[in-house]
């Protein structure tokens, strides 16, 4: 029998990250999931590392994780194509006009470096630009990574500090016994460990159902759409006003436009299909902002699932009620502040203050 | 959320998805019967590529009339005569599970909402790629047949021809024929794959006479020909392809790569057989089975060709590869289902009709089933992919590459894909899928293992100035804002 210090269930960023620094401190560990390692929302998002789109709470939280991902040779010993660029979010109304600005006031407000600037200065920064906006948000610490190689490097560095991963193993239930926790495997096999933290993304409320804790995780389908690859059209990373676009063009010249437009899905079936209705809604709004844009191709639509609690803030701590079990998740624009994240979390396991304040899943429980 | 598709989703009763053999037989029934059809092709006209169709521009003269240019025309004309609404040159590019079939024409986008549908869409081939698969001069025996009969253009001047199967024969025959010079054939099977083949390929001997003359007019020739053999690797030397090959045992195997011998031409044109396109059952997340006699990985269906998914079928080479005889059948089959289940035509008439037909299918799918053992996948013959070797051509991926990921613990297609964008081109993985699947399955065990790429839309590339058509920024139905 196979005993453990700690188990995480959910190889995504916030596992991964969680276990590597668990491991780096002696800790035995595994991670396991259902199937490889940041092969859903942590592969399949935009990669975006703004602080445009990120939740004025989180702005702290934001910008440790941008310096990690710009910093991966450090810890994570390999590359996810971290690239750095300026970031704008652009406001082409009035209205969005209003709403930018009480944006940029509050990420501000956090500690944001933005900064509100005209229209014209926007397309210095980006001569790509629809000659029509009227000003933008400003940051220099933006930038983007490629987030489908995010398994590659994570596998390599988990094998490296010696974490067990069990991949394609789907968790059925786990067992509360006197000083373990007991994981079993839906194909009845089943291991033990001391710790369990559980980070399965959208599918955080039935795991936390195995422990009969109650918590609501709403779960978005973000539709993402890449272009064939096409000569340069710009050269940083893009938003609107309310948050919904998201456009960069990679090195490869393949441009990837999102922004949280809803495909169909469900937590059940992952990501089934998109909405031709959305796909060209969005892309509209992404030729509305870089024109050029109109000469590509539309090469691949996919699906990524994000979590979302009721009040769409993070729950990052020990499950309330059971003593050695924690829970990782429900981070907005999580991908960003993933590895920040995870490092937070590993400090409260191993019994340190941490850095920055959690977020105590007690708050959202149904009482 | 407003609509703002430029026509609105028009509804009907069955859509058919591809105009080969299998499409317009099934379309015809259907219609036949009473059921709304429309049939949607990318191409031109119908006749899919087996009888594919001249350009309008420059029709044969008599003389150069094929019969299957005749086949074809009989098709086309089935279409022409029918009540059936007929759209070419129109790429579908979504089809979600309720039916909702969106396309991409000359006219901009469209969208028809089907009670049922009917994917027919055929086949790919196969290319197990080798040093210099990507050069100018190398050709897909398919694709040298639409030159051929199509076109009405020799692939080269003087054309090595490689591969297996039937396409083999008729790639040689119709250069000879043509009036092209073939300077050799190398045949992945050897003289007992034929003779094995023989008993099965005698139900149909109006066809094996065919073969039996085609092959007769390549020997008459002179051809040298080298069986049981593969290419290793093809070099451009000034203007010539020096083309190596080496014998093979069944399994792919390449016996003795020390005793190589080298055969020249200004082209090869090369094939490893035929797989069923599931490009759009994948889309739809039916079920699939590998099955190396039907050509590879096939949506699971039952006898009157439903897959998994209510309400859509699947007809022709799509269901495995039988040939265009079969496919005939089994597109009138599906159609007949799809009616029934419509309640468009009544069980009785169903059980009646569809008696005569099952029994054709049987002899047709025989002489299909030879002919694709004789292109039945030989997992060995990965050894010609060198680790130098580009398997994804749209992304440049390299054997080295693949064999890293997979060695650095990608044990799935789909994190494969991730790690090295073998498949995320604009082909969306039609040329490599097989090459890959065959090397990660030889590492993980099977190529139900290794599984299968998500199917993802769209189907083929779309010009974006096409998906957005002309709008003002008050058009775009912006959702409600991002939380702050």
């Amino acid at each position: 029998m196979e005993k453990f210090d700690v188990a995480v269930v959910g190889g995504g960023v916030m596992g991964c990250s969680t276990v590597l620094h668990l491991s780096r401190n002696q800790m035995r560990t595994i991670i396991i999931d259902s199937g490889a390692l940041c092969r859903e929302a942590s592969g399949t998002n935009a990669g975006t590392l703004t602080l445009n789109m990120t939740r004025a709470a989180l702005i702290p939280y934001a910008i440790k994780g941008w310096e990690l991902w710009n910093n991966t040779e450090k810890w994570l010993f390999g590359g996810v194509g971290t690239r750095k660029v300026n970031g704008l979010s652009l406001a082409f109304t009035e209205e969005e006009e209003e709403l930018l600005f009480k944006r940029v006031e509050a990420r501000q407000a956090m500690g944001a470096p933005i900064k509100f600037i005209s229209g014209r200065k926007a397309q210095l920064l980006e001569p790509g630009l629809n000659d029509s906006v009227r000003s933008a948000a400003w940051c220099n610490k933006d930038g983007f990574t490629i987030a489908y190689l995010t398994g590659h490097a994570f596998r390599r560095a988990l094998k490296q500090e010696n974490v067990s991963v069990r991949e394609y193993s789907k968790v059925n239930k786990i067992e509360i016994e006197k000083n373990y926790f007991k994981i079993i495997f839906e194909n009845n096999e089943h291991l033990k460990a001391k710790r369990i933290v559980l980070a399965g993304g959208v599918w955080l409320e039935e795991m936390l159902n195995w422990l009969n804790v109650k918590i609501k995780i709403k779960c978005l389908i973000n539709q993402l759409i890449i272009t064939e690859r096409m000569p340069p059209v710009m050269k940083t990373v893009l938003s609107i006003a309310n948050g919904l676009l998201s456009l960069k063009q990679f090195d490869n010249g393949t441009v990837l436009i999102g922004g949280g437009w809803q495909g169909i899905g469900d937590k059940k079936r992952g990501g089934v299909e998109s909405i031709p209705e959305n796909l060209i809604g969005n892309i509209r709004l992404a030729c509305h902002v870089i024109p050029k844009l109109r000469y590509g191709r539309m090469v691949r639509v996919w699906l990524g699932l994000e979590a979302e609690t009721a009040d769409a803030l993070p729950i990052i701590g020990k499950i309330p009620g059971i003593s050695n079990a924690y829970v990782i998740g429900s981070v907005h624009s999580g991908y960003a502040s993933g590895p920040y994240m995870g490092w937070l979390l590993s400090q409260l396991i191993m019994e340190q203050e941490p850095e920055m304040p959690l977020f105590d899943p007690n708050r959202l429980i149904n009482k | 959320m407003t609509k703002i598709f430029t026509n609105d989703v028009k509804k009907v009763d069955l859509v058919v998805l591809g105009a080969g053999p299998a499409g317009v037989a099934a379309a015809n029934v259907a219609s036949k019967e009473g059921a709304e059809v429309v049939i949607i092709d990318e191409n031109s006209s119908a006749g899919g590529q087996i009888y594919r169709a001249p350009p309008n521009e420059f029709q044969p003269q008599n003389s150069f009339k094929s019969d299957e240019f005749r086949e074809g025309e009989k098709q086309r004309n089935i279409l022409e005569n029918s009540n059936l609404t007929a759209l070419f040159k129109h790429r579908v590019w979504s089809v979600s599970s309720d039916l909702v079939v969106s396309t991409v024409g000359p006219n901009g986008l469209s969208s028809w909402h089907a009670r049922s549908l009917i994917i027919a869409n055929g086949a790919l081939e196969r290319i197990i790629p080798f040093p210099g698969w990507t050069i100018p001069g190398v050709i897909g025996l398919a694709a040298s047949t639409i030159l051929l009969k199509s076109q009405y253009v020799l692939p080269g001047q003087s054309t090595v021809v490689a591969g297996c199967g039937p396409l083999l024969i008729a790639v040689a025959n119709g250069i000879i024929k043509s009036g092209g010079k073939v300077s050799a054939i190398i045949d992945l099977n050897s003289k007992s794959d034929w003779i094995k083949a023989f008993p099965r390929l005698l139900s149909r001997p109006d066809q094996l006479f065919k073969g039996m003359s085609w092959f007769a007019n390549i020997m008459k020739a002179g051809i040298k020909l080298y069986g049981g053999h593969a290419v290793t690797n093809t070099k451009q030397v000034d203007n010539v392809l020096r083309i190596s090959i080496a014998p093979i045992n069944s399994a792919g195997s390449i016996l003795d790569s020390k005793n190589q011998k080298i055969v020249e031409g200004d082209c090869l044109a090369i094939g490893h057989g035929l797989f069923p396109s599931t490009e759009i059952t994948r889309l739809l997340k039916a079920k699939h089975i590998y099955d190396p006699l039907k050509g590879g990985w096939v949506p699971l269906i039952d006898d009157d060709f439903r897959s998994s998914i209510p309400g859509v079928y699947i007809a022709g080479d799509a269901t495995g590869i039988s040939g265009a005889f079969s496919a005939v059948q089994k597109g009138r089959i599906a159609g007949m289902a799809a009616v029934r289940d419509l309640n468009v035509m009544s069980s009785q008439k169903y059980k009646a009709k569809i008696k005569s037909e099952l029994i054709i299918l049987k002899k047709n799918e025989n002489f299909g089933k030879a002919a694709v053992r004789l292109m039945k996948f030989r997992p060995e013959l990965i050894q010609t992919i060198t680790s130098e070797t580009i398997v994804c051509r749209c992304e440049d991926v390299f054997r080295s590459e693949i064999d890293e990921a997979i060695e650095s613990g990608a044990r799935d297609l789909n994190q494969l894909k991730a790690w090295t964008r073998c498949g995320m081109g604009p082909c969306q993985g039609r040329t490599c899928s097989e090459a890959i699947e065959a090397i990660l399955a030889s590492k993980v065990g099977s190529r139900e293992l290794a599984g299968q790429w998500t199917g993802r839309t769209p189907l083929r590339p779309v010009p974006i100035e096409q998906i957005i058509g002309k709008y003002t920024y008050e058009d775009i139905p912006i959702p409600e804002n991002a939380p702050l």
